[in-house]
């Protein structure tokens, strides 16, 4: 077990630097002259021009030269210092407001898709090829199909601003019922796949010999249903809700800039759409990181939770 | 279809020919009938579904409207005047003009050229990569199987969308090819690990099998015995996987042409049109359910045709 985290970590450091490496190498290096692209149309003196390249070490070129900004750049990630905007704003102060109503949109959504999506997929699972079963798989499948650009302005537009049932965008300091319709359209995308998952995973283990046997012993099927088969059951589910917590967080871009909630998603909308570049890169390599740590804990628990899973 | 369509053939051929061993003897012995194929099965199987026919209609037209966009309507989609903003359905504009006063429906029409293209393409290059990264990785196994399977582990542990900004902003090109190319290159490099997960699994299958042994004893080299015996073989499961990629490509690319760095302005595509008939929506919301429902319709169609395809396969649904 300890061997298999040591392992896990290992391989997400490796991810860790890979991952920074392509970003850093896409963005910063190669492009034609940085201060002047940092200065805009104004142009530069040569006093200017001496203390930035001095500052950031730009006369170093070749493969050297690199690297060196890299571990510069990669220090100050680590550090939490992410650099500032184009419009001067810590790009650091920014996240940190940004964070706390990024996550409560996530477990809003996650609260969406564990409440309708595990107990409708229980009960197809159950009933398998019944009306029930057959209409929730289509409905998944249309879902599933359909994107989240068509779904989010629809949502805003049918519910919040036509028949004004919800709030149609929320504000600087978002209620949890302004959040309540973005928080479904963004967890129904994960509500179709968990349905999916614990109605496969019910019909799988409703087979299973441990049923039988429980059955034979004369056990009331409530009790065979909630005691044997969800546990066995929910195993993949949690994991893959553990996974979709860490993709809710970083991939609120579209339903978060569509019902303007001040998130990490909506900042990164708006630093795509002001083509602020350093303010994309700074939210980009966070959330990568994000997304590497949540596919760690995941594969962790994942161990815990099944001792089927054998770890060398 | 048709690659299809060649693949289950000769899988019917494969089981009329009988166990190996006993060439010329065929499988039947006492039965008339022909012996049921997977192929044949998932056929009849098919026939009945009728989620099968629908998207395979919608697909259709579709591809139709991308092909000839100037069968479904007569109005040019860039003729455009501001006088006409947010005007109600006349003439030939049946759903009304947008912001900028051009014809939404003659909009939605032409740019499904656009989408379709892009999800094509894409969808080509993934079955490439897929192809040849899968195949090599099932045929050997294992140095190369386990250093292409870490290499797809990476590659499926990258977040598509940010991925795709971060490359996407590095691409000032604002040609329509030079953008099209864009899009579809970076929905290949990070879309073809699920595809090559199929087909090394099906590779690995089908090297064992006995007429790949026979072709191996009659001297055929490794090249040889990849393409014309474990490849038509493998085929089918990654075209079905591929027909679901095209649709998620499809919606792929509008998310990123709605975030602005897709494909931009003198290409027309829904993700642009969504995004200003969403900034407009109280003013006029036909701009915007228009193309939305165009590109859900799409995107829908190709899922679940695969979708319906790959169940019929699955012998395990049965």
């Amino acid at each position: 077990m300890f061997r298999y985290i040591l392992r896990r970590l290992l391989q997400m450091v490796l991810a860790f630097f890979g991952t920074t490496l392509i970003v850093y190498a896409l963005t910063f290096a190669g492009q034609g002259d940085p201060i002047q692209a940092l200065a805009g149309e104004r142009p530069v003196t040569p006093a200017q021009r001496a203390y930035l390249t001095e500052k950031y070490h730009l006369d170093a070129t070749g493969v050297g030269g690199f690297f060196y900004r890299y571990v510069d750049y990669v220090k100050n990630l680590l550090q939490g210092n992410l650099g500032e905007s184009l419009t001067g704003r810590n790009i650091g102060d920014i996240l940190q407001q940004a964070w706390p109503v990024t996550v409560r949109l996530a477990l809003i959504a996650l609260a969406v898709a564990i409440i309708f999506g595990v107990s409708a997929g229980v009960i197809a699972g159950i009933r398998r090829a019944s009306i029930f079963d057959n209409s929730t798989l289509v409905l998944t499948l249309l879902v599933l199909g359909i994107p989240t650009i068509v779904l989010a302005p629809l949502a805003q537009f049918f519910l919040g601003v036509k028949w004004q049932l919800f709030p149609p965008t929320a504000g600087s300091d978002p209620t949890f019922y302004a959040l309540l319709l973005p928080g479904i359209v963004l967890g129904s995308l994960s509500l179709a796949t968990a349905l999916r998952l614990t109605r496969a995973s019910v019909a799988e283990n409703l087979r299973a010999d441990y049923v039988r046997t429980a059955r034979s012993k004369g056990l009331v099927k409530r009790r065979i249903v909630i005691v044997h088969v969800l546990r066995n059951s929910l195993i993949p589910v949690v994991t893959f809700l553990g996974v979709e917590l860490g993709n809710l967080m970083s991939g609120a871009i579209i339903t978060e800039g569509v019902f303007n909630i001040p998130g990490v998603g909506f900042n990164l909308f708006r630093g795509i759409r002001t083509e602020d570049g350093p303010l994309v890169v700074g939210i980009v390599s966070v959330l990568v990181v994000v997304y590497l740590v949540s596919n760690l804990v995941v594969d962790v628990l994942y161990a815990v939770l099944d001792p089927r899973i054998r770890y060398e | 279809m048709s690659d299809f369509e060649t693949v289950a053939a000769t899988e019917n051929q494969a089981a009329r020919r009988g166990p190996s061993g006993e060439p010329g003897t065929p499988n039947q012995v006492g039965a008339p009938h022909k012996p049921r194929s997977l192929a044949g099965d998932a056929w009849r199987d098919l026939r009945r579904n009728p989620i099968f026919w629908i998207s395979l209609a919608l697909v259709v037209i579709f591809t139709l409207m991308a092909l000839l966009p100037g069968v479904f309507t007569a109005n040019n989609p860039n003729d455009c005047l501001l006088s006409r903003q947010h005007a109600g359905p006349s003439g030939g504009a049946i759903f009304g003009y947008d912001f900028q006063g051009c014809d939404t429906y003659s909009r939605a029409v032409y740019g499904t050229r656009a989408s379709l293209l892009v999800g094509a393409l894409a969808a080509l290059g993934t079955g490439i990569i897929a192809l040849v990264v899968g195949m090599l990785a099932g045929y050997f196994g294992r140095w190369v199987d386990a250093v292409l399977s870490r290499v797809i582990d990476v590659v499926l542990g990258i977040p598509l969308l940010l991925a795709a900004i971060v490359l996407l902003k590095r691409v000032s090109s604002d040609s329509q090819w030079a953008r099209i190319g864009a899009v579809v290159f970076v929905l290949a490099l990070l879309g073809w690990t699920t595809a090559a997960r199929v087909v090394r699994s099906s590779v690995i299958t089908a090297k064992e099998q006995d007429y790949v042994a026979a072709a191996r004893m009659l001297g055929a080299g490794h090249s040889r015995i990849m393409w014309r015996h474990i490849l038509p073989n493998s085929l089918a499961p990654a075209i079905v996987v591929l027909t679901i990629a095209l649709g998620s490509f499809i919606a792929a690319e509008a998310t990123l042409s709605f975030l602005g760095i897709g494909l931009k302005a003198p290409t027309i595509s829904w993700g642009q049109d969504i995004d200003t008939g969403r900034i407009h929506m109280r003013e006029a919301a036909l701009p915007l359910i228009v193309p939305s429902t165009f590109l859900a319709l799409t995107v829908l169609a190709f899922i679940m045709l695969g979708d319906a395809i790959r169940d019929a396969f699955d012998p395990k649904l049965r």
